[in-house]
């Protein structure tokens, strides 16, 4: 009989992804990212990667490492630094493909994924550049109306990265904080779906049943766990810890001076997950993080 | 005496007039204000959120303050906020694009270049192709000149229009609604013949033939008046919801609403 136990380390989730997948990564330009994720992407060698984000550093980081053959965007942006420094300049160079879509036709195409459809309908889109650059179609209405309408594609992902509060061994997550974004569509839309955790617990049942309602998704969507302290650093986690601006302010800063990913990966990457903790303070630095106010 | 950011304030404010109950969407200093002071004085119906995920009916102050410094009366998250406010029209947002046309069409993706190799990269689409087909929406332009109301069309079409050459046939356009654009010069709505732009307010100094001058398409004469200057009320509102005066930091210089005679 199966344990279900789905733990694995950050290197063995790594190790389940290759070459050319389409990776969709959860949270919100500069909020709740599952960077601990990204940064042991960063210490591998995959490439070629289709990336499907409401984009922030994550975004950035993978272009700057040539990690991205093609992006899946609504925006990319670190919210008090408006413009992702390093993504622009992937842009600018013209070093990536793009697919550049409306923030609600984003997640119009994760539901459509997640329940096998090959695309949702919408008016989004209509009127604007997004179409005919993104190679969308239409389709029109079989009813009386006859309403020709976008045929959003579904964004199907060949697995999902998700940065919550806990899990347990099963795949049973909690996502505490005010917003969740669209984490639970990429978990719906993709193969498999990786979870990081600020703590895994042996029993969700046992530790905290009383905030059952935080459960995102069910387990079965969830096909690894892993315990990532900080693992949503730089980015917000609320209500455990905010976005780090000073490592923002730095790191924008490096796009222009030297503007070389190569000699400051190590700075924002580190060797393993524990010296990057280290080297941004551990967590009583991280957990100190202002939480940002809007 | 009032600066002239506190009258473009005003301006927003009555840009944003309803007697709905929609979600007012202020992007940046001076449209978050004119919402505010929108809901606290003639239309209370406006929900506005505190930026992050909570509605509020006390519009938080901008600017530096506890996290905790909020009143949160409802909820309105991201994760509900197509089904709840995009895409069923309850909504009327106030953004700053980069570029504007005659269309109303706007741009927040890129300047010039080609889509694969943009020569300057920006944000992205964002909401603004979904807002645009759905909801209503305003403009706010701090800095009023051709690079902003461009000639011809805008470099990328980020969020739709009144232009006729992008419509298919068959789609549905009906709640395409742009109401107003509120600038550091004046007040402008799409009233025209064909939604053509028009001035319907210049700000106190200003003359039409300036405005045309800092346009790139051509604009009609609709001016009633003066934009009014922001009452005593009015501004006793906009210094509670604004105590560390962002709004002074918007517009070059800080000028004040009535410009000297020089």
């Amino acid at each position: 009989m199966s344990t279900l136990d789905k733990r694995m380390s950050a290197a063995e989730i790594v190790g389940r992804l290759s070459n050319g997948m389409t990776l969709g990564i959860g949270g919100w330009g500069p909020r709740r990212k599952p960077m601990a994720l990204v940064r042991e992407i960063l210490r591998s060698d995959l490439k070629d990667l289709t990336i499907v984000s409401y984009g922030g550093p994550d975004v950035g980081m993978l272009c700057a490492a040539g990690k991205v053959k093609k992006l899946v965007f609504a925006f990319v942006s670190l919210d008090a630094i408006p413009l992702e420094p390093w993504f622009r300049k992937a842009r600018e160079a013209g070093a990536i493909e793009v697919l550049e879509l409306d923030e609600g036709m984003f997640q119009w195409g994760l539901k459509a994924a997640a329940f096998q459809l090959p695309f949702l309908p919408t008016r989004v889109g209509l009127g604007t550049d997004l179409i005919d650059l993104g190679g969308l179609k239409t389709v029109q209405s079989p009813y009386d109306d006859r309403e020709v309408m976008v045929a959003m594609p579904a964004l199907k992902l060949d697995a999902a990265l998700i940065h919550v509060q806990r899990c347990d061994h099963r795949g049973n997550v909690q996502a505490l904080g005010p917003d969740t974004y669209y984490d639970e569509w990429f978990a719906k839309a993709a193969d498999q779906c990786f979870v990081s955790a600020e703590e895994l617990v042996p029993a969700m049942e046992d530790a905290y049943p009383e905030d059952a309602r935080a459960n995102l998704f069910e387990r079965c969507f969830v096909t690894g766990v892993t315990e990532a302290k900080g693992g949503a650093h730089p980015t917000s986690l609320p209500p455990d810890y905010g976005w780090d601006m000073g490592w923002f302010k730095k790191y924008a800063a490096a796009a222009k001076d030297p503007g070389d990913w190569a000699s400051v990966a190590a700075q924002f990457v580190g060797a393993t997950e524990a010296e990057y903790l280290a080297s941004v303070g551990g967590m009583e630095a991280v957990g100190a993080l202002p939480l940002p106010v809007f | 005496m009032a600066t002239l950011a506190e009258l473009c304030i005003a301006a927003v404010a009555e840009a944003f007039r309803t007697t709905r109950e929609l979600v007012g969407t202020g992007i940046g200093p001076i449209p978050r204000l004119g919402v505010g002071l929108a809901k606290l004085t003639h239309s209370p119906g406006l929900m506005m959120t505190d930026g992050e995920a909570f509605l509020v009916e006390q519009p938080v102050p901008i600017g530096p303050r506890a996290y905790e410094d909020r009143k949160p009366a409802g909820y309105l998250p991201f994760s509900r906020f197509f089904d709840s406010a995009v895409w069923g029209g309850r909504r009327h947002a106030m953004v700053t694009p980069t570029q504007v046309d005659r269309f109303g069409q706007t741009n927040l993706s890129a300047l010039g270049g080609t889509h694969a190799q943009p020569k300057t990269q920006m944000l992205g689409a964002r909401g603004f192709p979904g807002n645009g087909i759905y909801h209503a929406n305003s403009m706010f332009i701090p800095a009023h000149g051709p690079r902003v109301f461009v000639a011809g069309e805008v470099d990328r079409v980020s969020s739709p229009g009144y232009n006729p050459a992008r419509r298919i046939a068959g789609g549905n356009y009906s709640a395409i609604d742009l109401k107003r654009i509120v600038t550091n010069l004046c007040v402008m709505d799409f009233g025209g013949p064909d939604y053509a732009v028009r001035v319907i307010s210049l700000h106190p100094g200003v003359t039409f033939a300036e405005v045309e001058t800092a346009t790139g398409f051509p604009l009609i004469d609709a001016v009633a008046g003066e934009t009014p200057l922001p009452t005593e009320e009015q501004l006793a509102i906009i210094n509670r919801l604004d105590p560390h005066g962002i709004r002074h930091s918007v517009l070059a210089e800080n000028p004040p609403a009535i410009r000297s005679a020089s």
